[in-house]
């Protein structure tokens, strides 16, 4: 599913190196976990992997299901099946929540050949798995994440993922800002996702999410690099002992 | 008083294009020469007047207005709504094709002002004149002075649908000049619609008189006619607890300058004022708009939105004076530019004047280009640039559309830009 090999990106503007030779595979069906401490480049490989400006790939190779995502435009990549939950999901007034959904979803499937989803499926599917996470009618109608809260940004990530059906999950820092209960609710919308034909790459700081959601492979990254790859008993390791260790042990 | 040689020329140019208007009655005429009087003291606006910076008027003040082919006449958005249509065809109102007069007296401006007696003598030019100060607005003054077309209405109550007036081309050269008296007695509504492509050049005046406890509602259309040039003038008069509601969607045209001049002199007052703008290429739209508070607890809002792209120009020159007994005054205004690229140009001059003590007045005024963020998290989701940059523009300008007070309106307004923008 996603491959990655010996990526390495630096920032446009400041010709600094962030990715230093970035090596993972995600098979499908699986769910790995990356952690690292501040500054490590998880969220950029995120960035990358999405197409956001700013950044060049200076080597490497980044592919889904062997094509070559570094080629594609950030739209493209999403109709191949790519999906990049926020850390920080965009506030955008004026732009209906519902219209952003439907375009969003009519999009990717105009750029596969499939048929567009008229107005009435549409919001049947939309209520559905709206439902699921507790979504009500409100936010559905407000514009895209404008006034919503911290959980309930994250949740109309997830919601954006049930809709759009992806491959290959990307979940950047998704338990930034949640509380307990809101977390769970999260966790259980991404369990719900699970499935043989869908991978998971979930980056996050904390083990805490990772009791929610269990990841098969853990990695470890710091100072551009997956330094160390293990079970989920390596995001205990770095829960009990921080990530010292783990750095040192690696230098 | 003599003017500078240039300015004289354009005024004796500008005055040269128009025929002089018939006689009518004593006050008419009397009214006619005042203005003629006030425009020759002031003189045409030249590039050197302080409130014409932004804008040239070469093209408003020529002797001859420029030629301008005739564009097939656009659907609009008020194709769909139910209302008395006043239609003028080239500036001359045509009684054919408007619709017949019912709940609402309307009359032809020449018959007004032959007439002896009628309800708005009182108005006409008397608007105009007052709000001369403390800021010239001549083309306005010579619209009084020459004008031999317009309509007057006067609203005695409620009107159970808009009146829309269309104003037609034919004639590539119509160089025209409408001036319309819209008079609301106490407790009246009234909701003006306004569209077509009006002339070659056109310089139009309007003066809305709302006493206490009226409702006025404007909705005015400027559509596709690329080479649009000319000139509107709104001067209202608001009473206690009035409401004046002004709405402009703008696409296209080289030259268009949009005045509203507002004066609040009863308590409790609400005016509004709103545009939304999309310019592409040879494209300079102007909104200059001056509201004076003078009285006690009245609101003023000003929300002017323009998108601009391949070297387009918008400026906005928005004032609100607060004189030294409007307390509790409550005065908003907003100016923004989004810049589709690095040849446009957003020009705002906003301006605060206030001599009372107890009021509330904001501004802002934010000019920049597409907020990338929000278009890469589109795109994240497999919206394409474009289809996202659209998304944004229209939402950028739904802020402007959102000052419609009627939602079935302001509706019709964002299916006619989406069709505009097209």
């Amino acid at each position: 599913m996603l491959k990655i090999t010996n990526l390495h990106a630096s920032l446009e503007e400041e010709d600094k190196q962030i990715l230093k030779g970035v090596n993972l595979e995600v098979p499908t069906g699986k769910v790995h976990a990356i952690m690292g401490p501040n500054g490590s480049g998880k969220s950029t490989l995120s960035y990358i992997l999405s197409g956001k400006d700013g950044y060049e790939v200076t080597d490497g190779s980044a592919s889904l299901d062997g094509v070559d995502l570094l080629e594609l435009e950030p739209e493209e990549r999403a109709a191949e099946g790519l999906f990049l939950a926020f850390q920080y999901p965009v506030e955008i007034p004026g732009v209906g929540n519902m219209t952003f959904l439907r375009t969003a979803l009519n999009s990717q499937r105009k750029a596969r050949g499939e048929e567009e989803l008229n107005a009435a499926d549409f919001l049947k599917l939309v209520r559905e798995k709206a439902k699921a996470l507790k979504i009500d009618a409100d936010m559905l109608k407000r514009p895209v994440n404008v006034g919503f809260s911290g959980g309930e940004k994250k949740r109309n990530e997830i919601l954006q993922m049930a809709m759009l059906e992806p491959k290959m999950c990307i979940l950047d820092e998704t338990d930034s800002g949640l509380d307990v209960d809101a977390m769970k609710l999260v966790a259980e919308g991404v369990n719900a996702l699970r499935s043989p034909d869908r991978a998971f790459l979930v980056i996050t700081h904390y083990q805490r999410l990772l009791d929610h959601i269990k990841p098969d492979v853990v990695h470890i990254m710091a100072d551009g690099k997956i330094i160390k790859s293990g079970g989920p008993e390596l995001a205990l390791q770095v829960e009990d002992e921080g990530y010292a260790d783990l750095l040192e042990g690696a230098a | 008083m003599t003017l500078p040689a240039q300015k004289q020329k354009a005024t004796d140019d500008l005055l040269g294009a128009y025929d002089a208007p018939t006689s009518a009655s004593r006050w008419a005429n009397e009214a006619r020469e005042a203005a003629l009087g006030r425009y020759q003291n002031m003189g045409a606006p030249t590039r050197r007047d302080e409130y014409w910076k932004y804008t040239n008027p070469a093209a408003l003040t020529a002797g001859i207005a420029t030629e301008n082919p005739v564009a097939p006449t656009d659907v609009t958005a008020f194709d769909q709504v139910d209302s008395l249509k006043l239609v003028f065809v080239d500036g001359r109102f045509d009684v054919h094709r408007s619709d017949a007069i019912q709940g609402v007296q309307i009359n032809q401006l020449a018959d007004v002002l032959a007439a002896d007696i009628h309800a708005c003598k009182d108005l006409f030019g008397e608007l105009e004149a007052r709000g001369q100060k403390p800021v010239h607005r001549p083309l306005a003054a010579l619209n009084t002075a020459m004008a031999k077309e317009g309509v007057v209405i006067h609203v005695k109550g409620q009107l159970d649908r808009p009146v829309e007036i269309q104003y037609l081309r034919e004639d590539p050269t119509a160089d025209i000049l409408i001036h319309n008296v819209i008079k609301l007695d106490k407790d009246a509504s009234l909701t003006l619609l306004e569209s077509g492509a009006i002339g070659a050049r056109f310089n139009i005046v309007s003066e809305i008189d709302v006493p206490d406890n009226a409702s006025f509602h404007h909705i005015r259309l400027q559509g596709r006619e690329t080479q649009r040039a000319g000139s509107n003038h709104i001067f209202a008069r608001l009473g206690a607890e009035s409401l004046f509601k002004s709405f402009t969607l703008a696409v296209n045209g080289t030259l268009t300058r949009n005045e509203t001049i507002i004066e609040l002199t009863g308590d409790n007052a609400n005016a509004h004022v709103a545009c939304a703008a999309a310019g592409d290429g040879d494209f300079h739209h102007d909104d200059t708009v001056f509201v004076t508070h003078d009285a006690v607890n009245c609101e003023s809002r000003q929300v002017f939105k323009k998108v601009l792209r391949n070297g387009a120009t918008s400026c906005f020159q928005g004032k609100i004076l607060v004189k030294p007994d409007a307390q509790k005054t409550d005065g908003y205004q907003i100016s923004q530019g989004l810049l589709l690229d690095d040849d446009s140009n957003f020009l705002a001059k906003p301006e605060l004047e206030i001599y009372a003590d107890d009021v509330a007045c904001s501004h802002g005024s934010t000019c920049g280009g597409a907020d990338e963020t929000a278009l890469f998290y589109l795109m994240s989701r497999g919206i394409s640039r474009d289809q996202a940059q659209d998304m944004l523009v229209l939402a950028f300008l739904d802020e402007a559309i959102q000052e419609i007070a009627d939602e079935t309106l302001a509706d019709a307004i964002r299916g006619q830009l989406q069709a505009w923008l097209r």
